[in-house]
């Protein structure tokens, strides 16, 4: 089936088969490969993107789903410095070891900032539940979000 | 794991999703948010040979109140729902009761009808609308059907929509009344190990047989919960004497 939508800006046309799910024609069609896959049905937040600016699982949406939608990756909130407070702030926390949840951490981080300036750790917790790390605990985590957030408030980085 | 190959068609009317329903039979599924779906076709747990996709049908997503009744549109998003006021206003126990299903990521597309059509006996909403002597609106070729919430759940993933029936509204009759709502689950978002909503003297348990449970304040529990990993049936049953306990101190004399 033929679809045509815009990633990270950019129209993109394919023609695809309807089981494709959105995650796979991201890695495998388009290359976008900071879109990670964990469980493929919806449990592990890996492959969190943003669809018309809401969150949602790349592994639980049809490539033909998001015909006509636009879908931002990782790779996109990265280019356009959207998150590049958030990503430093991962960095210096140490809020990542082997990097696999990184990006949906990311983005599930991010659609909670747009929406709450100063959320306290619970908030966050709650925000990232859907989204599993399996190596550093979640710690350095929220400490990462809560001094994105503080930082935002004072007038630094982000979007 | 991926989905088996299955044909994809787009239905632009509720009219038109159900001539398709009807004309590919049994092995068809409707899909609106995915949520629930695709996850089965992933596991291959289901393998329907075309899916019906429902997403783009214009006015079903409609949230509004007219003549005491507060009307949701079945394809409106679990995180539009929770984030509704005039569902807030007048149904609270829904919007509290929204916090616990999944993660924003899969609130964020997953439908109301969705949820309710797919009947899953751990879902909070089902229950919510028995609890709550909901109305679940369905459409067919043969026009239109309104059928209690406690009639509409049947059993395990399992409604009383005929195989060319569309769940297209959920109706909730105003005012709400008293209501408490509380899950046991070992981590946010996850499946309850029991849960109760409860609307005056109705109770719902979810999560404690095939489908939502429906109990009087005043009358013995008498449930047979199942065994599985999280929990024994022992252990369920016991919990849900908790939550029927809490419920009855929160809402006191006022039910």
């Amino acid at each position: 089936m033929k679809i045509v939508l815009t990633v990270n800006g950019e129209t993109v046309r394919a023609d695809v088969e309807p089981r494709l799910h959105l995650g796979d024609f991201l890695r495998e069609n388009l290359s976008l490969t900071g879109t990670h896959l964990g469980c493929e049905h919806g449990v592990c937040g890996a492959c969190t993107v943003r669809i018309d600016g809401a969150l949602a699982r790349a592994c639980l949406v049809l490539a033909v789903q998001a015909d006509g939608c636009r879908v931002e990756t990782i790779e996109g909130l990265s280019d356009s410095g959207e998150i590049a407070d958030l990503q430093k702030a991962f960095h210096d926390r140490n809020a990542l070891q082997c990097g696999y949840c990184t990006p949906g951490m990311l983005i599930a981080a991010q659609d909670l900032l747009l929406r709450d300036a100063d959320p306290d750790r619970a908030a966050i917790r709650e925000h990232l539940s859907g989204n599993y790390c399996r190596c550093t605990g979640y710690h350095a985590i929220v400490d990462a979000v809560m001094a994105t957030a503080a930082g935002r408030r004072a007038g630094h980085g982000g979007a | 794991m991926k989905a088996p190959r299955f044909d994809y068609v787009r239905a632009t009317t509720v009219a038109e999703a159900c001539a398709l329903l009807a004309e590919h039979g049994p092995d068809a599924r409707l899909i609106a948010g995915g949520q629930s779906l695709l996850p089965a076709m992933n596991l291959r747990l289901a393998s329907p040979s075309v899916v019906i996709d429902i997403g783009r049908i214009s006015s079903l997503d409609g949230i509004d109140v007219r003549n005491n009744v507060l009307r949701i549109g079945a394809l409106a998003r679990h995180e539009t729902v929770l984030r509704d006021a005039t569902v807030a206003l007048h149904v609270p126990l829904l919007t509290e009761a929204l916090r616990h299903v999944a993660h924003p990521a899969i609130r964020a597309r997953g439908t109301i009808g969705g949820n309710l059509a797919h009947a899953d006996p751990a879902s909070e909403l089902p229950a919510c609308m028995v609890a709550l002597e909901a109305v679940v609106e369905a459409v067919s070729p043969r026009g239109v059907r309104r059928i209690m919430a406690e009639a509409f759940f049947t059993g395990l993933f399992q409604t009383a929509l005929e195989a060319d029936e569309m769940l297209t509204a959920v109706e909730i009759p105003l005012p709400s009344r008293p209501w408490f709502f509380q899950e046991i689950a070992r981590r946010s978002g996850d499946y309850a190990i029991v849960g109760l909503a409860a609307v005056g003297t109705r109770l719902a348990f979810f999560s404690v047989d095939d489908r939502p449970v429906l109990r009087t304040r005043s009358a013995a529990l008498e449930l047979d919960p199942p065994s599985d990993l999280q929990a024994t049936g022992a252990m369920r049953g016991h919990l849900a004497g908790v939550l029927r306990d809490r419920a009855l101190l929160a809402l006191g004399s006022e039910a």
